[in-house]
């Protein structure tokens, strides 16, 4: 059987890897429907969805401004610190700390600031600018590391004025175009920031779900697709200063902050009391105990929960690349498809497995569907983007044959690559979902916060970094024992 | 099944806007051999590309760029010239898991192309004679009645691409393959058809035509 192995091809091992990975691990994952009759409240949901209400647009408009403050500003000082950094990202402290930072999930980050500054807009604008900044620095490097045919200039120049009047420039589109795409994203962080009490959308649209107003979160959802689909339209580049000054109006107040607090919390609140004692055996102990009876679980959870999610990730994506290609159907099928996909990858997994919950009930199912729907969406969009480009010969067959022998042998490692690229992020979103209930380390991380176990949170807050920096080395390993290409992809 | 002659009738390709093959008029009946030769860019593949729209489903193609799926094994892709034979489940069935009797049918035509060690090789894995022959196999596999070759035997050596020709016109009635080896189409074919610019220039007997005048198509 091993001798067979060897010989299958590097695309069809590594997905068995995936599958057998999920398979072992079916047995700890709790699938059960609890909810008892899904259908009638999903009856009720589609019902709403296609009435939605605009009793009060008034609120929703400032939600939406708020929203998009966050997302702006954020971004905004994301990009100016990410740009210095990016220029220091030959330091190995910078590329650790970076990479630490941004394995941290927007959600977390939040939480923490929030025991500091409260609900309010300095919250929300750190928890996007840090781990953005640190993407800016890692993807804004590797920018301008490709950048090849610069200017020539005096032998002599010094390093900053080289930056300054040959790289940067030359890489500006190149840099433009990826910090648009992070807005994109950071859109959708500024949404999921009102799941913990941030007033931009997802706080209404969490709010509303859970009262059952459907109809009211259809509004919600339309204005939020609305939003992401007409971007090109609103973002130009010379109304950026004019909409930095709305945004800036627009944000909610900030209460005073006392320094001694905030040092409070950071060299006492998330410390064990044994340790800044100066009892090491107790440390020792307190945290040997909660490895085993806390994070222990909650890792296993999160593992379990991104597996399953990767390998219905990987079937769904190869369920679905065929949507909205040119290569199949006609126009109106076409733009149906992208439709699709379009709401799959704009609606957020948060929101995704929030609709889900409510109709499956707790269990770790309506994460799984969440997950992979809204990543299987993305990863489609991009392979039909391909696929469109696939040159076919005249006598190709058609329908099922043509998607299943010419096209996805050739768009699937391209698919792969997209899927092992996503695998971190569906870790993070996997530990992240737990604020939802689902006992992933969210859920864990979520209820030492509740229970002023600061403590315990940053503990577990290290711990889900650090998972997530393994299994982004995990994937760069795997793509390159399978021999597939690096991308860019944030 | 009964085999229709293929026939143009005054049929013109256009190419953004840009004639690239003038009218045409030309008949092939059953169990005639022809080919088509002329410099790159004369014409062949255009002429080629008319003269399958005449009758798709009793053709075997076997297109310049091989039309192979890299990287799908060497069975896969010659199974694919029976996909039309079966319904997508038996299809998807068989990617997973070769059906038995094709994966016979497949071997023994790959014994007979020099493919036996490759067949479970992904195609770019292959060196460009093997991909050659490979595409060769997959038209074999059809078993259409026509045969319509873009320079099926460029990347095999002159001996290899007779027996090749030999073997392509024993199993189909009728079959016309554009190639450059002008011996080869003296010898191996019963009428050849010269191309150049876009244009039909001569429609003859191989019989009746000799190395030079084939030669006078390569001259500017």
């Amino acid at each position: 059987m091993w001798h067979k192995a060897a010989q299958l091809h590097p695309m069809a091992r590594l997905t068995l890897l995936i599958l057998m990975a999920a398979l072992v691990l079916l047995p700890w994952a709790d699938l059960n429907l609890y909810q008892v009759e899904p259908g009638a409240e999903l009856g009720r949901m589609m019902q709403g969805l296609v009435s939605p209400s605009l009793s009060e647009i008034d609120t929703l408009t400032h939600a939406s401004l708020i929203t998009v403050a966050f997302a702006l500003i954020g971004v905004g000082i994301a990009a100016l610190l990410g740009m210095p950094l990016a220029l220091l990202f030959h330091f190995r402290v910078i590329r650790g700390l970076c990479a630490f930072i941004r394995a941290i999930h927007e959600l977390f980050w939040a939480l923490i600031f929030m025991q500091v500054f409260g609900l309010s807009a300095i919250t929300g604008l750190l928890a996007i600018t840090l781990p953005y900044a640190c993407t800016f620095a890692k993807v804004y490097a590797e920018i301008l590391e490709g950048i090849d045919n610069q200017t020539p200039l005096p032998s002599g120049t010094d390093k900053i004025s080289r930056w300054c009047y040959s790289t940067i420039p030359a890489a500006w589109s190149a840099l433009v175009a990826y910090t648009r795409y992070r807005f994109e994203c950071a859109l959708r962080s500024s949404a999921i920031l009102g799941f913990i009490g941030l007033p931009t959308l997802g706080f209404h649209l969490d709010t509303a779900f859970a009262q059952g107003v459907y109809d009211q979160a259809a509004t919600i959802l339309l204005l939020f697709f609305a939003l992401i689909a007409t971007l090109r339209f609103w973002l130009k580049p010379a109304l950026v200063p004019v909409y930095l000054v709305v945004c800036l109006w627009a944000l909610p107040e900030t209460p005073p902050v006392y320094g001694s607090y905030f040092w409070q919390f950071f060299t006492q609140d998330i410390w064990p009391k044994a340790l800044l004692l100066g009892d090491w055996i107790g440390a020792l102990n307190w945290y040997a105990n909660q490895l085993v009876s806390v994070a222990m679980p909650a890792v296993g959870q999160t593992l379990v929960l991104t597996q399953l999610s990767l390998a219905a990730t990987c079937l769904l994506t190869v369920a679905l690349a065929w949507l909205g290609s040119r290569q199949f159907g006609n126009p109106i099928s076409q733009t149906l498809g992208h439709g699709i996909l379009l709401a799959l990858r704009s609606t957020p997994e948060m929101i995704l497995a929030f609709v889900f919950l409510l109709l499956f009930g707790p269990s770790m199912l309506p994460a799984i569907l969440a997950l992979a729907l809204h990543n299987s969406g993305l990863i489609s969009y991009l392979g039909s983007r391909i696929t469109d480009h696939v040159k076919l010969r005249q006598d190709a067959p058609k329908g099922i044959d043509r998607y299943s022998y010419e096209i996805l042998p050739r768009i699937y490692p391209q698919l792969m690559t997209f899927l092992l690229y996503r695998w971190e992020v569906i870790m993070r979103e996997s530990a992240i979902l737990g604020i939802l209930g689902i006992t992933t380390l969210g859920f864990y991380i979520d209820s030492a916060f509740e229970d002023i176990r600061f403590d315990r949170a940053a503990l577990l807050i290290v711990i889900s970094a650090l998972l997530n920096v393994l299994v982004d080395s995990l994937a760069r390993r795997l793509r390159r024992r399978a021999g597939l290409r690096e991308l860019r992809m944030g | 099944m009964a085999q229709p002659s293929l026939t143009l009738s005054g049929e013109s390709l256009s190419y953004e806007g840009e004639q690239v093959l003038a009218p045409v008029t030309l008949s092939i009946p059953p169990g005639e051999h022809v080919a088509l030769v002329g410099r790159s860019g004369a014409g062949k593949s255009s002429l080629l590309k008319l003269l399958y729209q005449q009758a798709p489903e009793h053709i075997a193609l076997c297109p310049q760029s091989y039309g192979l799926v890299g990287n799908l094994s060497v069975y896969q892709n010659v199974y694919m010239g029976q996909l039309n034979r079966h319904n997508p489940l038996y299809n998807l069935c068989n990617l997973v898991r070769p059906w038995r009797r094709h994966k016979a049918a497949v071997q023994q035509l790959c014994d007979t192309l020099g493919l036996d060690e490759k067949i479970n090789s992904p195609v770019d894995t292959l060196s460009g004679g093997q991909q050659q022959r490979t595409a060769i196999a997959r038209a074999l596999y059809q078993q259409a009645g026509i045969f319509l070759g873009d320079e099926p035997v460029s990347a095999v050596d002159p001996l290899q691409a007779k027996l090749l020709i030999e073997l392509i016109q024993h199993q189909h009635a009728s079959s016309v393959i554009a190639l450059h080896n002008r011996q080869l189409a003296l010898t191996c074919f019963d009428r050849i058809v010269g191309l150049q610019h876009g244009k039909v220039v001569f429609d003859l007997p191989s019989s009746s035509l000799t190395a030079e005048q084939l030669d006078q198509l390569y001259v500017a």
